[in-house]
């Protein structure tokens, strides 16, 4: 089981307070796309075994939707972050490194 | 006029190690907005005559209070025959501000637990740490209690004060009498 801190409320609680929102950090790709960018955007996801970016929302608390970065694999969680980025802030990055150096997630290490 | 009533009709429990009751008609006023305007810091504090709470905190006086929803959100509590009045003075207060101020009273429900047990029935239904360290009163905490959402504060240290939706209030009454059963007692606090 997760144990998530909610960045916009500060409550910590383990993941049945919240609600999973699957990959983070995604390019939307529109109607004017080609059918390639659209099918990426739309069915293609990293699916990781280690370290991932997923987005996350407080459903049973403030409302609010924030970043997780976590390990698939142990359920370790590094750190949460706020929604409001196209990127994850170095900190986090940082703290990620501590734990798994040489990581790398998308175009993110 | 019909006869207004709430929705268990003040139900009450004393079966089990804790009190259950539900609390009947209570005024809610749901008040979004940016919550460091003052325009909306206005409108709730001068109809409630409490401070603005800070963030996971609610404050009350009686059947008046703010509890902090959310970093956009408030609820305001305020006797449920003063609810038009109040959201009157609200809208008058926000003026022109970009927020919303909508009556709440009847899609919700409020129960009480209380008694020395209370602590331990309500940590059995919501992943929330309840130890008396951990959760005072003063503070003000939404969650879920088993499926359904629900908030809530302490009155007093041996009393929780719950908010749910209307809909669910049978279920979240049943679920505290389950809670509280006789000899159900984990002594996790003591
Ligand atoms: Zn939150």
């Amino acid at each position: 089981m997760l144990i998530l801190n909610c960045p916009c409320c500060g409550v910590t609680a383990e993941e049945t307070e919240f609600h999973a929102g699957g990959e983070a950090h995604l390019k939307r790709f529109g109607p004017d796309s080609s059918n390639e960018d659209f099918e990426n955007y739309m069915f293609m996801r990293q699916n990781p075994k280690g370290v991932h970016l997923e987005r996350w929302r407080h459903n049973n608390g403030c409302g609010k939707w924030f970043h997780a970065a976590r390990c698939t694999m142990t359920l370790e969680v590094f750190g949460t972050y706020s929604a409001q980025t196209y990127e994850p802030p170095k900190e986090i990055c940082d703290l990620i490194s501590a734990k798994r150096p040489g990581w790398s997630w998308g175009a993110f290490s | 006029m019909s006869n207004l009533i709430s929705a268990l009709d003040k139900a009450t429990d004393n079966s089990g190690i804790a009190k259950i009751e539900e609390i009947g008609l209570q005024g809610m006023i749901t008040l979004r907005g940016d919550l460091s305007k003052a325009a909306v810091k206005k409108a709730a504090t001068s109809v409630t005559g409490v401070e603005m709470p800070t963030l996971g905190h609610a404050n009350h006086d009686g059947a008046s209070g703010l509890c902090w929803m959310s970093t956009d959100e408030l609820l305001v509590l305020c006797p449920y025959d003063q609810v038009a009045d109040t959201l009157a003075k609200m809208h008058t207060a926000l003026g022109k501000a970009h927020a919303l101020a909508v009556d709440v009273s009847d899609a919700r429900a409020s129960l009480r637990v209380s008694g020395p047990n209370a602590r331990e029935v309500m940590a059995k239904l919501a992943p929330v740490d309840l130890s008396p360290e951990a959760f005072k009163p003063g503070m003000f905490r939404r969650t879920r209690m088993a499926q359904v959402a629900a908030a809530f504060w302490m009155v007093d240290d041996a009393t929780f004060q719950i908010v749910c939706f209307r809909s669910n209030a049978q279920y979240v009454f049943d679920l505290l009498k389950v809670a509280a059963q006789n000899g159900s007692e984990v002594g996790f606090f003591k």
